[in-house]
């Protein structure tokens, strides 16, 4: 028998937290799985317990995740932390997996709010050990008190690296170079989108306080061609900027494109999802509410479309208004007066993304890699090779997973997927959009064999499998 | 687009088995396929190349599935000669294992029928207690009460197979032309007129290899073929240092180190969604079979669907009304892929099967074989 | 608190995880990749990349970054693909 709940909120990031928050004060039986020990995502990682005691060095956004928890914490709401979330399905059937044991829960509504990963940036050496994301170095700060003790290479474009950059300068770290690759041309595209973000938008103050303070950080800009060097491990970066080829040793690269909705467990359930082609990535097709399309299921936060923690949170909790009107909870009218606040502070929290979408937008060059750069990290795959392939007439990903393996290691394309879905559409000439993605399944996480082994089975089932 | 001496409609493993064999012997073949998304059972092959247990109730299937293997390393020393790839064959023995006495005796009797059959194929298989089974696979469980080894039964690697095809075919210049879904066939003075989604092209023959796309298209042709999905369920774990060098009729251990777990038959339509229950069975039976199996992590599983004719045996046709259209279905398509490429294509070629091919043709189920 | 990594003592905050714990002790890379025998490292930090792989307390391919590190706990670099059994 498995376990019921009213609420299924499947991520402790902002959106998860908020909503659940809501749902609990609306009466819903709530459990939020995550698989952090502690709740806050990746935003508001470590809030409860970070050992950067100087509040500074992390800023004013990083804190404000301090009241979501607390609120969340009094909420009511369960939280299962430690737990993967492994599979949902169109009926809200959640596969579990804790402590090394593998179970189901159902839920009557479900918000996956996953939240986002960094979008791959795929450059020659960047398995290299001394590679790392950007988020990856936030981690090591807000969760471990930990910053690179020889100067570091920051390289990339978009706010969060700029974030890091400043956390750095705040905490001392020295930068050897901030290789900034947004290409000029981005301007063009960025241009019509400036007054939304000067006027009205929040990020604007922001933004400029941010370039302030990497003033006196070196910096780089229309970086391009750029490469990790070294046997074994990182030694130096290479790239090229103004024409002319550059090199700087470090033995830490830290890389960055903007984060990218975590579709594998939309996709996986059997959510219809759409191409953005303004911040280049697949997001789940949501309503206003975040109602996907498939019935009771919702998907909030950046995993629906990268809008930033404020707006994470926001619609989060119109999620769970609407989750609660569908349980009977709460009537639409109701819904609709309960959930204003967080209507029009979403709005006011997702004036000026287009502008920052375009402005930020990753160069070519970084989404399709050349020759020997490897594409899939678990399979080691080249861009070379999934060339050849598509010249001896691959059409798309899941033919390529036949001629590669790209796709089908443990990181179930979430490492590789864009950049395969790139390549083959410049290849073919086609829109990405039609070239499609990975077709993806349960396990969206990996669980042992025993643990799916001991989940419940059917008589239909030993029919199917044990024949005489 | 050039005139082809014939066009072969499904570019899965049968199609290009066959596409293969016919462009060895020095035809000009078209290769037609679907798109990225299509049911494609060759993606969901298992890999086995397996004898023991082939033939029940048609001893000619046996004889050929048997030719089928003792040429398969022929066909991967081909393979590997014109594209470098490496299909992954081997052939060292496999088991079927028994969790029962009860399951243990039912399988003796069972093969036993089947090599009592008239002009059945012989070849060795043994019957193994649990001692004589824990000799050779030291890591079995304690309910594994016994087991059939053939040490003719062998594994390859599916999608490298597939991509090795691919690869001869479009090194001997054979025309491959995905995403052309086939709208029509026509007779024509030179043959016969296909027309696709992207336009129309003739050649002297057509060989329908669409699988499930085959019941569509063999009456364009005068032929029937009553085949339908049968789903089959996989389970993959992460890549694991070898442990397990001879396959199981349920478990094998890939060349690249994953270990695939099957396997279940399903009538469930087209419908290709995994389900919890049987892959906890198909887990279950594996874990016990193999204890240290248990603490491999899962990271894929698929369904795929089985290309199935009312006995489970494959079709090879001609056509009576349409002179030059042939039509090859099966559900083993790893297995038969060296019969397909090297005993099947040159009758195709030469436009006559021969009266051996009669027990595979679609009188058996009561079809005629004229429309 | 202290962990042995491939036998050597090495000295942990509670509340890390094995990951970071390892980054902070100078472990430049964590494990021979499974195709190609290169060595890796952490990569992602969040549990998305798979690079972090490593056999702790007897138990292959765990994630570092998602295991808190524990009192004695032994941790070993993984060569190549995990073992069975």
């Amino acid at each position: 028998m498995n376990e019921t709940v009213d609420l299924a909120v499947i991520g402790a990031g902002p959106a998860g937290l908020a909503a659940a928050t809501v749902a609990a004060g609306l009466g819903l039986a709530t459990v939020v799985l995550d698989e952090q020990p502690a709740p806050g995502g990746q935003i508001y990682r470590a809030i409860g317990d970070t050992p950067l005691r100087e509040r500074a060095i992390l800023g004013a956004d990083y804190w404000r995740g301090e009241e979501l928890v607390a609120a969340f914490h009094a909420s009511g709401a369960r939280h299962l932390p430690g737990t993967t979330v492994w599979s949902l399905d169109a009926a809200r059937e959640i596969g579990i997996s804790r402590d090394g044991a593998a179970r189901f829960i159902q839920a009557g509504a479900a918000i996956v709010a996953t939240g986002a990963l960094e979008r791959p940036f795929p450059i020659p050496g960047w398995t290299l050990p001394g590679v790392m994301t950007a988020g990856a170095a936030q981690i090591l700060l807000k969760a471990s008190g930990l910053v690179p003790e020889r100067p570091v290479v920051l390289a990339g474009c978009g706010p969060l690296l700029y974030l890091l950059a400043a956390q750095y300068r705040r905490a001392g770290t020295r930068i050897a170079a901030l290789l900034d690759t947004a290409p000029a041309a981005n301007w063009h595209r960025a241009w019509r989108h400036l007054p939304e973000f000067a006027l009205a938008s929040p990020y604007l103050r922001k933004g400029l306080a941010l370039i302030g303070e990497l003033r006196g950080v070196p910096r780089r800009r229309g970086v391009e061609a750029l490469r990790a060097e070294g046997d074994g491990r990182l030694a130096r970066v290479s790239f090229r900027a103004g024409g002319v080829r550059h090199s700087i040793d470090t033995d830490l690269l830290l890389l960055h494109h903007g984060v990218i909705p975590q579709v594998n467990l939309s996709f996986a359930a059997g959510c219809a999802h759409d191409w953005d082609a303004a911040q280049l990535c697949w997001r789940p097709r949501i309503d206003e509410w975040g109602a996907s399309s498939l019935d009771g299921i919702y998907v909030a936060g950046d995993g629906a479309g990268i809008l930033g923690a404020e707006a994470a949170a926001e619609r989060g909790r119109l999620a769970a208004f609407d989750a609660a009107r569908r349980l009977g909870r709460i009537d639409a009218g109701r819904r609709n007066v309960l959930a204003a606040p967080a209507r029009h502070a979403l709005e006011r929290a997702s004036r000026g993304r287009r502008f920052l979408d375009a402005l930020y937008r990753p160069p070519d060059w970084a989404r399709l890699p050349e020759g020997d750069t490897v594409i899939c990290r678990c399979e080691e795959a080249t861009a070379a090779q999934v060339l050849e392939a598509v010249a001896i007439g691959c059409p798309g990903p899941n033919q390529l997973k036949a001629f590669l393996r790209c796709g089908m290691g443990p990181c179930q394309g979430r490492q590789c997927g864009p950049t395969v879905q790139a390549l083959i559409a410049r290849a073919r000439g086609l829109p990405e959009a039609s070239v499609g993605y990975y077709r993806l399944r349960p396990p969206v996480k990996p669980i042992t064999l025993a643990e799916l082994a001991a989940l419940p089975k059917t008589p239909e089932a030993a029919r199917a499998v044990v024949r005489g | 687009m050039r005139g082809h001496d014939i066009a072969v409609l499904g570019g899965g493993l049968v199609g290009s088995a066959i596409a293969w064999g016919l462009t060895r012997l020095g035809a000009r073949v078209a290769l037609l396929d679907e798109g990225d998304v299509a049911f494609r059972a060759s993606r969901g092959n298992f890999g086995l190349v397996w004898v023991q247990s082939k033939g029940q109730g048609m001893a000619a299937y046996a004889g050929w599935t048997k030719r089928s293997s003792d040429s398969w390393a022929e066909l991967q020393d081909h393979l590997r000669a014109e594209t470098g790839i490496d299909a992954g064959f081997a052939r060292p023995g496999g088991f079927s294992l028994c969790l029962s006495e009860a399951e243990l005796d039912a399988r003796i009797a069972w093969m036993r029928r089947l090599h009592n059959q008239p002009d059945m194929v012989p070849y060795p298989y043994e019957v193994l207690d649990r001692p004589a089974l824990a000799r050779m696979l030291p890591a079995i469980g304690p309910e594994v009460a016994g087991g059939i080894f053939c040490p003719i039964d062998g594994h390859a690697n599916p999608l490298r197979l597939l991509r090795a095809l691919h690869g001869a075919l479009k090194a001997r210049g054979a025309d491959y032309l995905p995403e052309h879904a086939v709208e029509g066939i026509v007779r024509t003075v030179a043959g016969f007129e296909i027309d696709t989604t992207k336009g129309k092209l003739g050649a002297q023959q057509v060989v329908l290899t669409a699988g499930l796309g085959n019941a569509r298209l063999a009456p364009m042709v005068g032929l029937t073929a009553p085949v339908r999905p049968q789903r089959g369920q996989i389970v993959v774990t992460e890549r694991a240092a070898r442990f397990l060098d001879h396959p199981m009729v349920t478990i094998r251990q890939t060349d690249e180190g994953s270990v695939m777990i099957g396997d279940s038959q399903e009538e469930a339509g087209f419908d290709t969604q995994v389900g919890a229950p049987i892959l906890a069975t198909m887990a279950e039976r594996a874990v016990r079979m193999f204890p240290r199996l248990g603490q491999l992590g899962v990271v894929r599983t698929w369904a795929a669907l089985r290309v199935m004719t009312p006995d489970g045996f494959p079709i090879y046709q001609q056509s009576i009304s349409h002179p030059g259209a042939f039509l090859a279905t099966c559900h083993s398509g790893v297995t038969l892929a060296a019969a397909h490429a090297l005993h099947l294509a040159p009758h195709i070629l030469g436009g006559h099967l021969p009266t051996s091919f009669a027990p595979f043709g679609p009188a058996r189920f009561g079809v005629p074989a004229a429309a | 608190m202290r962990l042995s990594v491939d036998g050597r003592p090495v000295e942990a905050r509670a509340g890390d995880t094995v990951a970071a714990a390892l980054l902070a002790a100078g472990v430049l890379d964590c494990r021979d990749s499974a195709v190609g025998g290169v060595p890796r490292a952490p990569y992602c930090l969040m549990g998305v990349c798979f690079d972090c792989l490593v056999r702790i307390d007897g138990v292959d391919n765990c994630q570092g970054c998602l295991v808190p590190v524990r009192e004695g706990m032994r941790v070993e670099r993984q060569r190549g693909a995990r073992t069975v059994g």
